[in-house]
């Protein structure tokens, strides 16, 4: 394993590999301080250059530049009382009232600093738990990867959503999508209308910067908000105190990482989700909880580490099953494929080196965050007075270019328009748009592992569940599944019961 | 622009059908009891009950919910044009990028993006020429992705 490292560290250690890195976390640190743009954006914003690299260089972009933005993300939060990523959100309020009593650098310190702890406790479970659990993945047939898929949808749809019906939906069209063109078990063209343009399928690049960067765009577009305004530009030493922060808080900022690492873990939930429930936990279990929302650094340091340690977490289902554990991880599996490296349990068998330079990449990224995160806080009152006005623009051309890149043609283009207005309405009307993508990216797989199981048990349907792993984990879908009839079943017949 | 679930529910059920009418013309795999159809038909039926439930509860719901809600954007004419701005650049691009080339395209498109949001002129031209010969260059001589020249010749 140590020889495995030392193959891991040398494609880190690649000039070329670090020029990638440096680069993309100086633009995942600008996405994450403009307001407006997420880290998702950022990542479908890379992945069409990280089309033209190879493999390692491609990932080491996509998980800098994500784990740079979400803390980036504090930055506007704190200085505008507007989050830069939905990530920051939980505790927007609390770090604006800190700039307020003249305690700015106390929360930019606090969220750089608890960010790259919380990312390297999210990095160490991930070392430890991705491998131990792809060698139980071997084991796997076509049976128990079916449900492992089922089970990672039924997870994206009924946690964190607040209209389970509407997630549904949503997913059941990424699925749909997911069939157009011709790969599919039967090697059958569907849904393509004679175009030769869909045989190939819907190209799952464009429409990703159709879902997250050009919706985003339109609503830029049509938001009604009063300008920017800097709450302060006086930022002392950010690093002042922090020791005793890490002192007085060690179980608060345990509590958050652990937390923020199951909930990235967990398919469909991210950063934001960590957040919210980790700033909600610390003020569960804090001795001062009345200082909440006054401008108190506490909540501050124990969900800025949760959102960081999401972030490895959603990687380790991503690598050892294919299934993503947030948006973000939707887009790099998409990326894995397309590099020939196909997530699963054999990826760690047949290409480890691989593997553990991703892991590399993490410490890496939470290590060179605290001096390039220094450097951002310095420089933003700068970046955060760049119009937006000239930023939007910008991007749009940038999504054109990106789509056009994957195909040379501009049906991409047209894949943007298209899935940047689906998502733009169904957003407005309280559709959430990653349960589709997470359909789009897990459609293929789900379909190949259902027609598999169907012919090997010649149409017989209880071949399902007859093997051990694969029961637990259909008696697992459908605890899920049905968790929410089943509470509201007791609440409304239960009661009565009691007479 | 909200809808009431029942529209929304409406326009997913048809979808359901169109998907479960369509799949009736494929083929089974030679051999098996199953073909290309059964996935997508298992999705269709899935979304079909879905959209049910989501018209049930838009009806229900239908005096608190107005059938169409104007959003506040849809109030102003400056919003309206910014969003059709946006829309019309990308349509603009997928006609005429062949013929015009990316850099015309380009500068076309940041132009009007940026006057429509009002950004000062003097500072809005020389982006919108500058910008798109950067992002070329890097995708056209980095990246090697053939954009189209158009009516230009080729310069670099």
């Amino acid at each position: 394993m140590l020889a495995t490292y030392a193959q891991a560290f040398a494609l880190i250690m690649d000039p070329y590999v670090l020029t990638v890195i440096l680069f993309s976390a100086l633009f995942g640190l600008f996405v994450g301080c403009i307001p407006g743009l997420t880290a998702t954006m950022a990542t479908a914003l890379l992945v069409p250059i990280t089309f033209f690299m190879p493999p390692v260089p491609a990932i080491a972009a996509i998980v800098t530049c994500t784990a740079m933005a979400i803390f980036a993300g504090d930055i506007p939060g704190a200085l505008l009382r507007i989050p830069g990523t939905p990530a920051s959100a939980a505790y927007t309020d609390e770090a604006y009232a800190m700039t307020r009593k003249g305690q700015a650098e106390v929360a930019l310190g606090a969220g750089l600093v608890f960010s790259a702890i919380g990312g390297l406790f999210g990095t160490a479970v991930m070392i430890v738990g991705a491998p131990a659990l792809a060698d139980i993945a071997l084991r796997f047939s076509d049976y128990e990867y079916f449900w492992i898929v089922v089970l990672g949808l039924a997870g994206a749809v009924f946690i964190g959503n607040a209209s389970i019906l509407k997630a549904t939906i949503s997913l059941l069209l990424g699925l749909l999508i997911a069939c157009v063109g011709l790969d599919n078990p039967a090697g059958f063209p569907r849904f393509t209308f004679g175009s030769a343009e869909l045989t190939g399928g819907i190209s799952l690049i464009p429409m990703m910067v159709g879902m997250f960067a050009v919706s985003e765009i339109l609503r830029f577009m049509v938001h009604l908000d009063p300008p920017l305004r800097l709450a302060t530009d006086r930022i002392g030493n950010i690093f002042r105190g922090m020791g005793a922060l890490l002192v007085k808080y060690k179980w608060g900022l345990l509590r958050g990482s652990a937390l923020g690492t199951v909930i990235g873990i967990q398919p469909g939930s991210g950063a934001d989700m960590a957040a919210w429930m980790s700033y909600a936990t610390a003020k569960k279990f804090s001795k001062e909880p009345e200082k909440f929302g006054t401008g108190h650094v506490e909540g501050i340091v124990e969900s800025g580490a949760a959102n960081n340690s999401s972030l490895a977490g959603a990687w380790i289902p991503a690598l050892v099953f294919g299934i993503p554990g947030d948006s973000i991880t939707a887009i790099a599996i998409g990326v894995l494929y397309i590099k020939g490296l196909n997530p699963g349990p054999s990826l760690f068998v047949n290409n480890p080196q691989n593997i553990y330079a991703i892991f590399l990449v993490f410490i890496l990224a939470n290590l060179i965050m605290i001096p390039l995160g220094w450097l951002a806080i310095k420089v933003a009152k700068r970046v955060l007075t760049v119009s937006r006005n000239i930023v939007m623009p910008t991007i749009l051309l940038f999504c054109i270019v990106g789509s056009f890149a994957i195909n040379n043609t501009v049906f991409g283009v047209l894949l943007i328009l298209v899935f940047g207005l689906l998502a733009f309405v169904l957003e407005e009307n309280g559709f959430p748009v990653a349960p589709a993508i997470l359909g789009v990216v897990l459609g293929q797989m789900m379909e190949e592992n259902f027609i598999k199981s169907m012919i090997k048990s010649d149409g017989d349907v209880t071949a399902f569940v007859t093997r051990p792993i694969a029961m637990w984990l259909a008696i697992a879908t459908f605890v899920i599944l049905f968790w929410p009839v089943g509470t509201w079943l007791w609440r409304r017949f239960g009661v009565r019961f009691r007479y | 622009m909200k809808f009431n679930d029942a529209i929304l529910g409406a326009v997913f059920l048809a979808l359901s059908i169109a998907v479960l009418v369509h799949i009736q013309g494929f083929p089974n795999i030679p051999g098996q009891k199953i073909g290309p159809g059964a996935f997508p038909g298992l999705i269709a039926l899935i979304l079909g009950g879905c959209s049910l439930a989501l018209i049930w509860r838009g009806w229900r719901e239908r005096a608190s919910q107005p059938m169409v809600a104007v959003g506040a954007w849809l109030a102003s004419p400056r919003h309206i044009r910014n969003f059709l701005v946006a829309i019309g650049a990308l349509v603009f691009y997928i006609l005429a990028a062949d013929v015009l080339g990316f850099l015309i395209c380009g500068a076309i498109i940041l132009i009007s993006l940026f006057l429509t949001l009002r950004v000062r002129p003097a500072l809005a031209v020389p982006l919108a020429l500058v910008l798109p010969v950067l992002i070329h260059v890097i995708f056209y001589k980095v990246l090697r992705v053939p954009l189209p020249w158009g009516v230009l010749p080729v310069l670099w």
